[in-house]
């Protein structure tokens, strides 16, 4: 029988133990997957809603609610006028226009929707009554393929898939061993403490390719998202930041010694990602003076490069800064984890 | 004349402090090569602490410790391979099978045992496939063992084997140590069983407190309790020590469960005695027992409590 590596061996058995945790298999393939959908649909494109005004009911009421309704952005109902008084103030409707005598706006100037809805009232009545544009302006709508709000977030989502997956599997499976005792069982053993290290990073090449093509084939079937750029960067960009991600999980993981202080730290860590990182938006909307840090977490750096590739289809030398980016935090978390872990 | 070989393990004035306790005061110990040594002694007297320092894996506060001749220092790597370890409490992980979990142990060591012929040895091939967390307790005991043997070591640290496990398992377990030693190997074992100890170890140390306070065989421990014959007895109202221990010919006088043990050097002088006072203070006798002296009845005199706490 040859010997068998012990690398190998250490790999193996943490990609059975993964695997045969039931739940495991829901947030590394179903969870972000519902996540797309639900905001996939809640933010998909459509004709933008109309604008709700009322006509107080008068002598020339009806002429004119006609006239208005001659507009795509708004909706007009009658009102008897104290009741078209209490729907604006209650926000019920952005504009009431008075019609007996001269036509009135009544409104509240501080409310977008209320000046919106003003300008198109204007423009309604105007041209009802015959005035004619001096200049004639073309219109063209860009809702694209790649320039929607889904074509941002699925980068974003895969991102944050690798993250979750690769420090909770990592951080959980670690803790768990020392608490148990185990991983004082394995020191006593001659197993090289590196070896162990690497295989928790190693097994996530097993599941990596499953997880972002899961992914990807669902945006890609559902909403028609597609990559721009080279499949195989994309591919060495989730290799790298998923190995970051593991480095992290087992630096995090490294001294903990209940699952509920790790939860604790892990949590620490990644939801300043969550929330900076444009996952659900860009980061470039925090202030210029933060953007050095944001640029910084590792997070950050994948979902750029991830997003270069599938939206603008940059090439490697374009997210080479990313890349290096997260093999700095790869290699520092793994350095570091190897000093200070707690075997006993 | 060629030198004798180093002892299997050797270990001088082994000190350990925790905070509050000091688990490890000063201890010494010899064992030699192809002996099955046993420490005794009650919870918290220092057993697992002491097996931990002596494995590499706790580092005393002062001492020194030599397996097979080698300091741990510089030569961990060397010295791993050549010993196998049971701890007091390890999970293995529940998810992995039998077969898996022994597979990985073996691909640690350079050299080792085929893990089919350890499972076999162990009885656990039946149970090859099925999950660590599936396994009952003794299973689980039995895989600890087989993984300690898998790396096929010289020496086998096994820390309470057999503790919870039924009789039969327990039967089982000594055969295995039984047959590591005929191959040559070495044990070092703690129980709170003394007539595992009384099988399986040609000496044994016994500790308190973090000392070793005898050492010796079986037998010549025994055969030091100067009463060798015990007398066991339960009576209402039960009669007062110091009255007992001023009948002629009794040693000692411990609790022992429900009862009060008399270390006796002649029944036919004390049996008569001890009867007369009983019906002097108007007792009803309960219960009444007598035996030859075992290792239990040694360790009860010397630490004066009982080695398992139920
Ligand atoms: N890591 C630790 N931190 C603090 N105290 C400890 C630690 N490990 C052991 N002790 C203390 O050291 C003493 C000896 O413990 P040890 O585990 O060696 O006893 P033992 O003889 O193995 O007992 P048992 O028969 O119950 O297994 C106990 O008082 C214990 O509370
Ligand atoms: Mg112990």
């Amino acid at each position: 029988m040859p010997a068998p590596s012990p690398l190998y061996e250490l790999t193996v058995t943490r990609v059975k133990e993964f695997i045969r945790q039931g739940e495991a298999v829901f947030w590394v393939f179903v969870f972000p997957i519902l996540l797309a959908l639900a905001l996939g649909f809640a933010f998909r494109d459509k004709t933008p809603d109309r604008i709700p005004i009322g006509v107080a009911n008068g002598a020339r009421s009806a002429a004119v609610a006609k006239a208005l309704e001659t507009s795509p952005a708004l909706r007009v109902r009658l009102y008897d006028p104290v009741a078209g008084r209490e729907a604006l103030r209650v926000g019920k409707i952005s504009l009431l226009v008075e019609v007996d005598g001269a036509t009135l706006f009544r409104f509240d100037p501080t409310r977008p929707d209320s000046r919106m809805a003003r300008m198109e009232a204007v423009d309604a009545l105007q041209r009802a009554a015959g005035r004619v544009d001096p200049v004639t302006i073309g219109e063209e709508r860009v809702t694209e393929r790649g320039s929607r709000y889904i074509d941002f977030l699925i980068p974003g989502l895969l991102g944050l898939n690798l993250m979750s997956t690769g420090m909770w599997g990592v951080g959980f499976s670690i803790v768990t061993a020392r608490s148990q005792k185990l991983l004082k069982r394995l020191v006593a053993t001659p197993m090289r403490k590196r070896d162990y290290l690497l295989a928790q990073m190693a097994s996530r090449i097993a599941f990596l390719a499953a997880e972002v093509a899961v992914l990807l084939g669902f945006a890609w079937l559902v909403f028609d998202v597609g990559v721009r750029g080279s499949l195989l960067l994309l591919a060495v960009i989730c290799f790298v930041g998923a190995m970051a991600f593991a480095g992290l999980g087992v630096l995090v993981a490294s001294r903990a010694e209940t699952i509920e202080a790790v939860s604790g730290l892990m949590n620490f860590v990644m939801l300043p990602m969550w929330l900076l990182s444009g996952v659900f938006f860009s980061a470039d909307r925090f202030p210029d003076s933060v953007q050095p840090f944001l640029r910084a977490l590792p997070l950050t750096a994948l979902n750029d490069a991830l997003r270069e590739v599938m939206i603008e289809g940059a090439s490697v030398v374009a997210v080479l800064p990313e890349l290096v980016n997260l093999t700095v935090w790869m290699l520092l978390s793994f350095a570091v984890a190897l000093r200070v872990f707690k075997w006993k | 004349m060629l030198p004798a070989p180093a002892p299997a393990i050797l270990c001088r004035g082994l000190r350990k402090r925790y905070p509050d306790v000091v688990a490890v005061d000063g201890l010494d110990l010899e064992v030699r090569r192809g002996e099955c040594f046993g420490l005794l002694g009650p919870n918290g007297a220092g057993k697992t602490t002491t097996i931990e320092i002596l494995e590499g894996l706790t580092n005393a506060d002062e001492g020194d410790v030599a397996i097979l001749g080698e300091r741990w220092s510089g030569n961990t790597q060397a010295l791993k391979e050549r010993i196998g370890i049971s701890l007091q409490e390890t999970r293995f992980n529940d998810k992995l099978t039998v077969a898996e979990t022994i597979r990985l142990f073996r691909s640690f060591y350079r050299t080792g045992r085929d893990h089919d012929d350890v499972l076999r040895r162990l009885s656990l091939d039946e149970k090859a496939n099925a999950r660590v967390g599936k396994l009952s307790g003794g299973q689980r005991q039995r895989l600890a063992v087989a993984c300690a043997l898998v790396g096929d070591p010289e020496i086998l640290f096994l820390d309470e084997p057999t503790t919870g496990l039924d009789p039969q398992s327990r039967l089982q377990l000594w055969e295995v140590v039984t047959k590591f030693r005929k191959e040559g190997g070495t044990v070092l074992l703690t129980t709170h069983y003394m007539d595992e100890a009384e099988r399986l170890c040609d000496r044994v140390a016994v500790i308190d407190r973090g000392r070793v306070i005898r050492l010796g065989t079986p037998a010549e421990l025994i055969g030091a309790l100067e009463a060798s014959t015990v007398v066991e007895l339960a009576a209402d109202p039960m009669p007062e020590a110091a009255r007992l221990l001023a009948l002629p010919g009794v040693q000692g006088c411990h609790a022992r469960g429900p009862n009060l043990a008399l270390h006796v050097e002649s029944l036919p002088r004390t049996v008569p005695a001890l009867l007369a006072e009983l019906e002097g203070s108007g007792a009803t006798l309960l219960h009444l027992s007598t035996h030859h002296a075992t290792l239990e009845d040694v360790f009860v005199s010397l630490t004066g409590r009982e080695l398992r706490d139920t």
